[in-house]
């Protein structure tokens, strides 16, 4: 096993996911198997290769600073699932 | 008439020649979709209102007498992740099930200005993470061939669609084998342009670096037809390719004389199913006698290429998906105060699959294990694309199976995800490439099932595939095929 | 034991684009709530960012007037962390190739000369506004959310610890506004919150090198703020350490009205920002020559000017700064010396009785009535003798109030100054005979007393009198 429960339990909260606890050692277990094959990249050597985020050479892309029309409010809240005058509303907010 | 077992360029023709009108051929689909939706589920949605008025609005153009273009009047599918204006798009997940687009995506924009009519939005693994459509929240989608058999995934709704004459064209998006998978399960023409080629904007995202939008259709004419519609640069996505279309339809000419086609030893895999084996020598032979010339090549790389692949997807999906938290859209589920509210609306909104993939990417990019990871698997990908920059200094084309075996049946391997992820091994090393490749069938299984070949080509080469998919497709029949099937 | 501070500063400005980094909704402050959105600033699925050109433009040029090496190969990152002010729950930031990088600036404090260096300047998108149903976050049920800030453009200014004092403190945050305001891509209206500051401290034994543990003040948006929250920061954790206990790194709230930090709850863990690169944009790939054209566009910039205004004007080091410290105020000086006036005089009446209005009004230089035409106008009245300085602040005034020319309100009003010898002589001569007492005392020996006797003939005169010859009369006179 490569993955401890408390690797899970902190994957959960950056996901902002609960496991709970008779689900948790599923998860881990297919995770972990998941990890273990993803090992095979360490046979690699990928010494001197530069990381590829972007396939296509695409570079400076950029749009003329002109002003588009906004969406409605109305539409814009149209998916909110809660609103009030025009915001959207969320629980109460701690750190 | 059997109107759903014609292509989109038939209709077109009977359209243009007067002998039906594009009212009757919506009528028509949508009756097909009445009979074989419950039996397949392939829609998500059906706007058989919507999709009367654009047919209406067709025939009153050719009563007109204008000119119509290629689509107009014919009916087709947009998998449920492509947004829609007004139309809800719920990627077959819960946290999006009563998600209502403001706005459509660049691909619709030019489908609508097409004049093509939508029959509705198709079924999809959740976010377009599986490959069979068992991992969406409104079911399974099943293949036409034989309904206890999965159509292949995430766009399976939009394979099985075309392939039961529910649509005579659907749209569907490949991350790592998403079209061409499911068109070889189902037996249709499935083509994953070049990264870039199409604009992903309104594509609701799994792995930004990845997707693309691309055609299910009944034949090669019809998806070079598609493309032409959908191909080119977008000023809403950056990642869009400014590179000029050709006219796809040129291609459509028999003619692989000379033609270099790649075979690369690392796609015939262990355990790689007879019948699949079988289909594919019998599509190199025929090749062969069609004057193309077999290169055997390797890809040495193709071994990592499912690792690389899962670690970047995930990472992207990762924070691609971080923003469904109740918040401003989807789906909520209450809470006490924010942070439970977002833990909660998650964990019930989402499926496992989501889930598990979510997990996954936070933990590659976590601190500790990113260099480990992710970026180990960012360089990777660079040296799987040199792979195939170095075979196509020898060959035009590489041919290759879409899969090491047909269609499985439903609920056979869902529970074990890695050895879901290892039925990938054939198409996602050419998404890490940004290579296009098109899906077509070259078989049949024992069991009745259909099964396919790929066509991969150099990057803004699809015209090179278009035409070989379309030469081999000249001398066949069973791509004509339509799966019946009634409730 | 005594300690020094060691102090940096994350300076966010706003950068004055008209729409906002990824999309074409406008920028503009103060809108109703909601309605500058888009899907692509809603963080709507399926939606793609694309960058506005002028915010990396803005950012080059920033990064060059504050001494930057401009990267040339630089890209845009994502932050993850959830904030329902964000919508993505990313922000879209650079990471480890911002737009710049090692730069400083040249600040002055008590005299002295200082340079800070600056780290890094990025590009980023700003987050939206929450208002909370109560007082406080932490006593609000609930919260509102608007996202018309969301999206609008950021660049990220990163500081050495080079700063010591809260003095330092302010003086950089003073001269990096003033550069932006320079360059003009920065409203830079801190009550607005289009320039804050995150601000670190920790101390460390006078003569050490090795850094204590630091704290963070967020979204500082005054200088006032800036200096308070550090002094009471560092007398804060010199109690502590004196007191033998140990600094918790920690965010700490500035708390305006209580006039002192407060802890707010800290994280049990380091926030872990996953930070990945934008699949979704391309990178920024620029040449020298691209460089030198954004180099070749910047302003003459505040050190430069006031240097040219000691060595053109003959101004004192500490004028020239202070005139130079804003460009619009700068360039007001240069424009009222090119329309005739006296260098040393305009500057005392730009810093005093002009920046005196606009300070008491909350008026911008640009809002004044007074424009540097009509101020060198006058000061030419003023040096010529047709009115005296007294007067010259009630044609001032009287500017301020009506944008009238001042050679108009001097005729209107009849302000010319009195300089006909028997003019003036009638109203000494019935001062003096009025006032016996200290004419008395002024011919007792008493030489003060003519200064009650001068202010009487101006006060009768209504300030019109020379107060030269009133002077020079008297003296005679009572003689």
């Amino acid at each position: 096993m490569k993955l401890t429960e408390k690797d899970v339990d902190n994957v959960a909260v950056l996901s902002r996911l609960s496991i709970p606890q008779e689900e948790k050692a599923k998860y881990m277990k297919q995770i972990d198997d998941f990890l273990e094959y993803g090992d095979v990249l360490q046979q690699v050597d990928t010494q001197g290769v530069e990381p590829m985020a972007h396939i296509l050479p695409l570079k400076n892309v950029f749009r003329p600073d002109e002003v588009k029309p906004s969406l409605d409010r109305k539409l814009a809240l149209s998916n909110a699932p809660e609103q009030e005058d025009g915001y959207f509303v969320v629980p109460q907010i701690i750190e | 008439m059997d109107l759903h077992k014609k292509s989109a360029h038939e209709l077109h023709d009977l359209l243009v020649r007067k002998e039906i009108k594009a009212a009757e051929i919506t009528d028509n689909y949508l009756k097909c979709i009445e009979k074989a939706q419950l039996a397949i589920n392939a829609y998500t949605t059906v706007l058989a209102e919507k999709a009367k008025e654009q047919a209406v609005a067709v025939d009153e153009k050719i009563a007109q007498g204008e000119k119509i273009g290629f689509l107009a009047g014919i009916p087709g599918a947009i998998k449920d992740n492509i947004c829609t204006l007004g139309i809800k798009t719920t990627c077959s997940s819960k946290i999006l099930a009563d998600f209502v687009p403001p706005y459509d995506a660049s691909v619709v924009k030019k489908l609508k200005d097409a004049s093509a009519v939508f029959l509705g939005k198709t079924n999809l693994d959740e976010f377009a993470m599986g490959g069979s459509t068992e991992t969406s929240a409104f079911g399974t989608t099943h293949n036409p061939w034989n309904t206890n058999y999965v159509p292949g995934g995430s766009s399976g709704g939009s394979a099985a669609a075309v392939a039961a004459g529910m649509a005579a064209w659907s749209l569907g998006s490949d991350t790592g084998g998403s079209i061409r998978q499911p068109a070889s399960y189902c037996g249709v023409v499935g083509l994953k342009p070049t990264y870039g080629r199409v604009s992903r904007y309104g594509l609701i995202a799994y792995a930004s670096s990845l997707d693309q939008i691309g055609p299910l259709t009944r034949d090669v004419e019809d998806s070079a037809h598609l493309l032409n519609i959908i191909a080119g640069h977008d000023a809403m996505d950056s990642t869009c390719a400014s590179e000029a279309v050709p006219d796809y339809t040129k291609s459509l000419v028999e003619d692989v004389k000379g033609l270099k086609i790649g075979l690369p030893a690392e796609y015939f895999v262990d355990g790689m199913d007879e019948d699949v084996k079988a289909a594919i020598d019998k599509a190199v032979s025929d090749y062969r006698s069609l004057g193309a010339e077999i290169v055997d090549i390797s890809l040495p790389h193709t071994k990592y290429a499912i690792a690389s692949y899962y670690l970047i997807a995930c990472a992207e999906a990762a924070t691609n998906l971080s923003r469904y938290d109740g918040v401003s859209y989807g789906a909520r589920v209450e809470g006490d105060d924010i942070i439970s509210m977002m833990t909660n609306t998650r964990t019930q909104k989402f499926g496992a699959e989501v889930k598990r993939r979510i997990m996954i990417g936070n933990y590659a990019l976590s601190e500790g294990y990113y260099d480990a990871y992710y970026l180990k698997a960012l360089k990777v990908r660079r040296l799987i694309k040199e792979d195939y920059d170095k075979a196509f200094e020898k060959v035009d084309v590489i041919l290759a199976p879409v899969a090491p075996t047909p269609a499985y049946e439903i609920g056979s391997i869902i529970s074990d995800p890695l050895q879901m992820y290892l039925q990938d091994i054939c198409t996602v090393p050419l998404n890490l490439a940004g290579l296009p490749a098109i899906s077509l069938r070259c078989g049949t299984s024992k069991g009745g099932l259909p099964i396919g070949m790929q066509l991969i080509g150099k990057a803004f080469d699809e015209p090179t595939i278009i035409k070989a998919a379309y030469t081999y497709e000249q001398g066949k029949d069973f791509y004509k095929e339509v799966a019946e099937v009634s409730k | 034991m005594s300690y020094e501070a060691v102090i940096g500063l994350e300076i966010h400005s706003e950068l004055k684009t008209k729409t906002k980094i990824f999309c074409g909704c406008a920028t503009g402050f103060g809108a109703e709530q909601n309605t500058h959105v888009c899907p692509v600033c809603l963080g709507l699925p399926g939606v793609l960012p694309v960058v506005n050109r002028s915010v990396v433009e803005y950012a080059i040029k920033a990064g060059l007037a504050l001494n930057c090496t401009i990267n040339k190969f630089s890209k845009f990152d994502r932050k993850n962390y959830y904030y329902p002010d964000l919508p993505k729950n990313f922000q879209t930031s650079q990471y480890d190739l911002p737009i710049a990088e090692h730069g400083y600036v040249d600040i002055e404090v008590g005299g002295k000369q200082k340079r800070i260096r600056i780290t890094r300047i990025h590009m980023e998108e700003d987050a939206g506004k929450l208002v909370h149903s109560g007082t406080t976050i932490r006593d609000s049920s609930s919260s509102k959310v608007d996202y018309n800030r969301t999206g609008v453009p950021l660049i990220e200014i990163v500081s050495e610890p080079d700063m010591r004092t809260p003095e330092e403190a302010r003086a950089y945050m003073e001269k990096i506004k003033s550069i932006l305001e320079y360059i003009d891509v920065s409203n830079c209206k801190m009550e607005e919150g289009n320039l804050r500051a995150d601000v670190n401290v920790s101390l460390r034994p006078v003569g050490t090198e090795k850094l204590g543990t630091k704290t963070e003040m967020k979204n500082l948006n005054s200088f006032k703020m800036i200096e308070s929250a550090l002094s009471y920061e560092i007398e804060r954790q010199e109690d502590v350490l004196e007191d033998g206990g140990e600094i918790i790194q920690e965010t700490r709230t500035w708390d305006d009205g209580r006039a002192m930090t407060v802890s707010m709850r800290s994280k049990e863990k380091a926030q872990d920002y996953r930070y990945m690169p934008e699949p979704d944009l391309v990178p920024i790939v620029l040449t020298d020559e691209d460089i030198e054209k954004f180099r070749a566009t910047l302003p003459e910039l505040p050190d430069a000017r006031r240097a040219r205004l000691v060595k053109e004007h003959g101004l004192s080091e500490y004028d020239a700064a202070s005139l130079t410290a804003s460009r619009a105020m700068a360039e007001y000086f240069d424009a009222a010396v090119s329309a005739g006036a006296d260098a040393k005089l305009a500057a005392n009446w730009i810093m005093g009785e002009l920046s005196k209005h606009l300070n008491s009004s909350d008026m911008a230089l640009s809002d004044s009535a007074v424009k540097a035409k009509m101020l060198a106008e006058m000061l030419g009245l003023l040096e010529k003798g047709t009115i005296s300085s007294k007067i010259a602040k009630t044609v001032f005034e009287e500017m301020w109030q009506t944008g009238k020319n001042p050679g108009v309100i001097v005729e209107e009003k009849g302000l010319v100054q009195i300089t006909d010898t028997k003019e003036i002589e009638a109203i000494v001569d019935k001062v003096i005979n009025d006032n016996p007492k200290p004419v008395a005392d002024y011919r007792g020996g008493n030489a003060k007393s003519i200064g009650f006797l001068v202010g009487q003939v101006m006060k009768q005169s209504k300030g019109k009198a020379n107060p030269a010859m009133v002077n020079k009369l008297l003296k005679e006179k009572l003689g």
